[in-house]
């Protein structure tokens, strides 16, 4: 299915793909294979929706297409190259093109650091060290007002000293500085509450509109997904069952787990149907020694 | 108007914090419930419906302090019972209460008959062995859970079998009232499902007579209960039919909740999702009048001041707000 | 970090502990200012003195001026403390012999059993079955008791330095006493002298003074070395971590006593100076911090605020310094107040068995133990020599374990009630 995709925008390259990318955790008895050959080509401005339950290796997946995991098998393209960072200069080189927003802002941020800290870092790796310090203030004020928080009420304050919904507001300030190529935003939405959710999403449309960032976005809500994605992946036990366009997969799924995923969501207009299956065959946990 | 389980009356708790600051973290919460029926509970984290959840059970232990109001179940009041005789006579028995961790109440070294012995020898010390197992079976079977879970241990089981396990353990005792506080929210979809088949289960055949369900998945409790309260900084801003809640709100902080709610369905794309702006007031020093005034579009200077009451409309929906049905709808059509 | 401090300084556990160790440590600084002296000065000839003021007898004598007080009980003190244990027991014996009842006979009581006696004995009578040995050990007894009695002056003779014939210089009656005050040489000694005629309470406070800084220094290097070797094998991970948890297990599985009592045997007596006893302790006790320290590191390396700091190109120093260590502190802080502990307590151990430092130069508390235990102050019922050493290392290790959990209260969140 994915050559499909491929097929469909031969016209343009992919900011990143991959192809047969897997992850094995541990060898022998306790191996355990987290992401299992996955292939992917996220295309430029695109915003593309990974979906997947707790365990089916989405944040995994990301975390290699971050490079803080090694990948065991397969190969990851960024640019159109084959991405090589093994040393540590590369490694900030790639970084300048690819950023992340994590799921919990609370745990995101070193609390022993300022939030001034957290956003002198991006203007220094972006190369502004040596930049006066006006032009300093100015881009991080430039910032803040992206996200619609005040500099002023924010120097000199500690993140956690901010609500959840700021400091995820403050987390897309920081990308906003950083101006990556990709964007991966892992759950973005799921520890704040539904009123800011529409702010956060708001502004991640707004960077991808004003800066042309991909954004890969991760999350375990259908709704959502399908709410904000031009493309969905869905992915299983490690595998990807289906993708395609947002409209294709949510309103004329294919694969078996996507319908069932679909089933099980609680919907308003739908009737919600407890009894229509007795629900997954093996409830219990199976024996490892067995 | 059918026969009323749970009658709360103006139920005041608060928490004291390490300071000695009070935080009213349900404030003067009334609401009835009538056999066969079951209300959630909606609001954004923080606004007390935990709280609410924990104060229901008529057990409090520090930081959570009872200052007023009446909790009435079958006729009998439980807010003035001493915390042993609330222990042993109304939980368990009158109500029970289901939180969202509870599948890691289960000690791992136990077998899962140890605990229904637990139960039930805490409220009847005699009941032999054998009856309590014929009964766990006989209830593990009707609400579609294999009996031999009675004889494995909690590790053996999944995250949503043992969520399941413990909601039928709970209601061994035919409870009056279920109190489940978020039971599905750290489960999968497809676990989330069969949990909320089980509850409702529990409902159709009479093991419990109402339930109130917690969470802040909205399309989860339009789907499951009859009534929505909203919550709001520890105060119910507007109760009704779940129908009535979704697809017609009234207060204007449940209509900002209402149109957050995302659903994998056709036409979710062409919707225009609301923020609230704001944060929600402290609660150590509550505002006097409004509590959602400062976030409101629909504010008038008066909300600062007078303290608004929870008006009743005439079919049984009530709403915290100045302004008249009339004139808010109003409001609402204009956009 | 103003609310943590706050909540530390209102934790009773760690204020009880951190006051009883702040009030050692006054007392460690101020007792040599008020009173100087060598720790080491052999002052008394013989072993085990009591404690008590010791008063130059010689000195006495030549008290500018000699008061005369009449006490009533002065008399009967003087005998009660002259009639020994031994003549009261064969006192007893006799009288019981005689045929008192045993159970009316009380040896303490020195009036009613010297009443009983004159009222009693005769030195004619003959007792069946006493045999003649024995009957005249009673005269000699009656004899000395009579003699306590006895209140005549003493007089004090000195030869003259010019003529060298022997002079009465002072007559001494019963009721003459000297005020302390005026007495040239006085001696207190509040806690006797040890072994070896030397002070107690003053080589108390140097021991813990030299103990605490035994402790200190074997507790900072456990703790460095077992940080260092924590942050790197949890951080870094992969072959890294392998190999120094290999060392570290390998250390674990040694039992660290016995190598510590290896080590000190074989740098030999004559160069186990204080320090170099104490960077052997600190060498073997770093194994449990490295450990632990390992598991917060893995735990935390894989913290969003990790990732956050490496996706902000910092490098790996950095992230140790600035993203890891902050959060362990609080730890560490705890694990090295345990350390100390462990090493004082681990000092007292090694030279109660002799492995300590050199025996002549330096006190320790360990030391002390050993030459009390050495010289059988136990069985000379010398408890001043082994007691409050005993009691200070209690102390010391009772506050900073009260200290470490109070410590733990405040930033353990389990433990937060």
């Amino acid at each position: 299915m994915s050559e499909q995709i491929v097929n469909n925008n031969t016209d343009r390259t992919p900011c990143m793909s991959g192809t047969g990318v897997t992850k094995i955790f541990g060898a022998g008895a306790n191996k355990t294979v987290a992401v299992d050959h996955v292939d992917f080509a996220f295309y430029p401005g695109e915003l593309i929706s990974i979906v997947g339950e707790s365990g089916s290796g989405k944040t995994t997946l990301i975390k290699m297409l971050l490079g803080l995991t090694s990948v065991t098998d397969g190969d990851i393209f960024f640019m159109g190259n084959k991405r090589d960072i093994r040393t540590r200069k590369q490694k900030k080189e790639y970084w300048k093109g690819i950023q992340a927003i994590f799921q919990d802002p609370f745990s995101a941020y070193n609390i022993f650091n300022k939030i001034d800290t957290v956003l002198l870092d991006c203007i220094n790796m972006r190369g502004g060290r040596k930049l006066p310090k006006e032009e300093k203030l100015r881009m991080i004020t430039e910032a803040c007002e992206f996200v619609n928080l005040k500099y002023a009420e924010l120097t000199n304050k500690y993140p956690f000293e901010l609500s959840g919904g700021q400091m995820q507001r403050l987390m897309i300030a920081r990308i906003f500085l950083l101006r990556p190529k990709i964007l991966l935003a892992d759950e973005p939405t799921s520890m704040i509450d539904a009123c800011s959710r529409a702010t956060i999403l708001d502004m991640l449309m707004k960077l991808r509109e004003e800066e042309g960032m991909t954004i890969v976005f991760i999350t375990h809500d259908l709704g959502l997904a399908y709410y904000v994605s031009d493309k969905l992946l869905i992915m299983e036990k490690g595998k990807i069952v289906e993708q395609g366009a947002a409209d294709q997969v949510i309103l004329n799924p294919q694969h078996r787990y996507t319908k069932q995923l679909l089933a099980d969501v609680p919907k308003l207009t739908e009737t919600w149907h407890l009894d229509d299956e007795a629900g997954p065959a093996t409830f219990i946990r199976a024996n490892p020694n067995a | 108007m059918g026969n009323v389980i749970l009658d709360v009356r103006g139920l005041t708790t608060k928490y004291i914090t390490r300071f000695n600051e009070g935080v009213y973290a349900v404030d003067n919460v009334s609401f009835t419930l009538e056999e066969g029926k079951s209300l959630g509970i909606a609001g954004e984290s923080g606004c007390g419906k935990s709280t609410l959840a924990l104060s229901l059970m008529g057990y409090y232990f520090p930081p959570l302090h009872y200052m007023s109001g009446d909790i009435i179940i079958n006729g009998r009041n439980i807010s003035q019972m001493a915390p042993d005789d609330v222990r042993l006579k109304v939980l368990g028995t009158e109500i029970a209460y289901i939180p969202q961790a509870a599948m890691n109440a289960l000690n791992p070294t136990q077998r899962i008959i140890r605990f229904v012995e637990d139960v039930i020898q805490a409220h009847d010390p005699k009941a032999s062995k054998k009856d309590i197992y014929d009964l766990a079976r006989q209830r593990f079977e009707i609400l579609n859970l294999s009996p031999d879970v009675l004889q494995k241990h909690a590790v053996e089981l999944s995250g949503g079998m043992k969520q399941r396990t413990v909601i039928a353990i709970s209601t061994i005792l035919s409870p009056k009232v279920l109190i489940a506080d978020e039971p599905s929210s750290a489960l999968d979809v497809s676990s989330q499902k069969m949990v909320i088949r089980m509850l409702r289960d529990l409902m159709e055949m009479g093991y419990i007579k109402c339930m109130i369900f917690i969470t802040h998945e909205l399309p989860l409790l339009y789907n499951v209960t009859d009534d929505i309260a909203v919550m709001y900084a520890g105060q119910f801003v507007e109760r009704g039919t779940a129908k009535e809640m979704v697809f017609d709100p009234l207060h204007p902080y449940s209509k900002g909740l209402m149109e957050s709610i995302i659903v994998p369905e056709a036409g979710t794309r062409e919707i225009k999702l609301a923020a609230i702006p704001g944060t929600p007031p402290n609660l150590k020093s509550p505002p006097e009048g409004c509590r959602f005034a400062a976030r409101c579009k629909y504010a008038q200077p008066m909300c600062q001041s007078s303290s608004i009451r929870f008006l009743e409309l005439d079919n049984a929906r009530n709403y915290r707000c100045i302004l008249p049905e009339v004139e808010l709808r109003e409001a609402y059509g204009r956009e | 970090m103003k609310t943590t401090l706050r909540q530390v300084l209102r934790s009773p556990r760690f204020m009880i502990g951190f006051c009883t160790f702040f009030l050692l440590l006054v007392i460690i600084f101020s007792y040599p200012i008020f009173n100087p002296g060598d720790p080491l000065e052999m002052i008394g000839l013989g072993t085990f003195f009591k404690p008590g003021t010791y008063v130059s007898l010689y000195d006495s004598v030549d008290a500018p001026r000699i008061y005369t007080l009449k006490l009533a009980d002065s008399a009967a003190n003087r005998i009660a403390a002259k009639l020994l244990p031994q003549d009261r027991v064969d006192m007893k014996d006799w009288l019981v012999l005689y045929g008192i009842d045993e159970e009316t006979i009380d040896i303490e009581d020195t009036r009613a059993l010297l009443e009983l006696w004159w009222r009693n004995y005769d030195p004619d009578l003959r007792i069946d079955g006493m045999i003649r040995a024995r009957h005249n050990a009673y005269v000699r007894l009656d004899r000395k008791l009579n003699g306590l009695f006895n209140s005549e002056d003493l007089t004090i003779l000195r030869p003259n330095p010019e003529t060298g014939e022997i002079e009465e210089l002072l007559v001494v009656k019963d009721s003459d006493y000297v005020n302390l005050q005026d007495v040239v040489n006085v001696r207190v000694l509040p806690l006797g002298t040890d072994n070896f005629g030397r002070d107690v309470l003053r080589q108390l406070v140097s021991a813990t003074a030299t103990s605490l800084l035994m402790g200190l220094i074997a507790g900072t290097i456990a703790t460095f070395i077992g940080l260092l070797l924590g942050l790197i094998s949890g951080y870094v991970g992969g072959w890294v971590d392998d190999f120094l948890m290999f060392f570290i297990n390998l250390f674990t599985v040694i039992p660290g006593f016995i190598l510590l009592i290896l080590i000190s045997y074989s740098i030999g007596q004559e160069e186990r100076s204080a320090t170099t006893v104490a960077i052997v302790i600190g060498l073997t006790a770093w194994v449990w911090t490295a450990r632990s320290v390992r598991s917060q590191v893995i735990s935390l390396r894989n913290r969003d605020h990790v990732n956050l700091s490496k996706l902000s190109g910092h490098s790996l120093p950095r992230i140790i310094l600035t993203d890891i260590l902050p959060y362990i502190a609080s730890y560490v802080v705890m694990a090295f107040i345990l350390q100390i502990s462990t090493a004082i307590l681990a000092e007292a151990s090694l030279s109660m068995l002799g492995l300590g430092p050199k025996t002549t130069e330096i006190f320790t508390l360990g030391l002390m133990m050993n030459w009390a235990m050495k010289y059988t102050a136990h069985l000379n019922g010398a408890w001043w020599a082994y007691y409050p050493v005993i009691l200070t290392i209690a102390l010391i290790s009772f506050s900073l374990n009260l200290m470490n959990t109070g410590l733990d209260q405040v930033f353990n969140p389990q433990l937060r009630s």
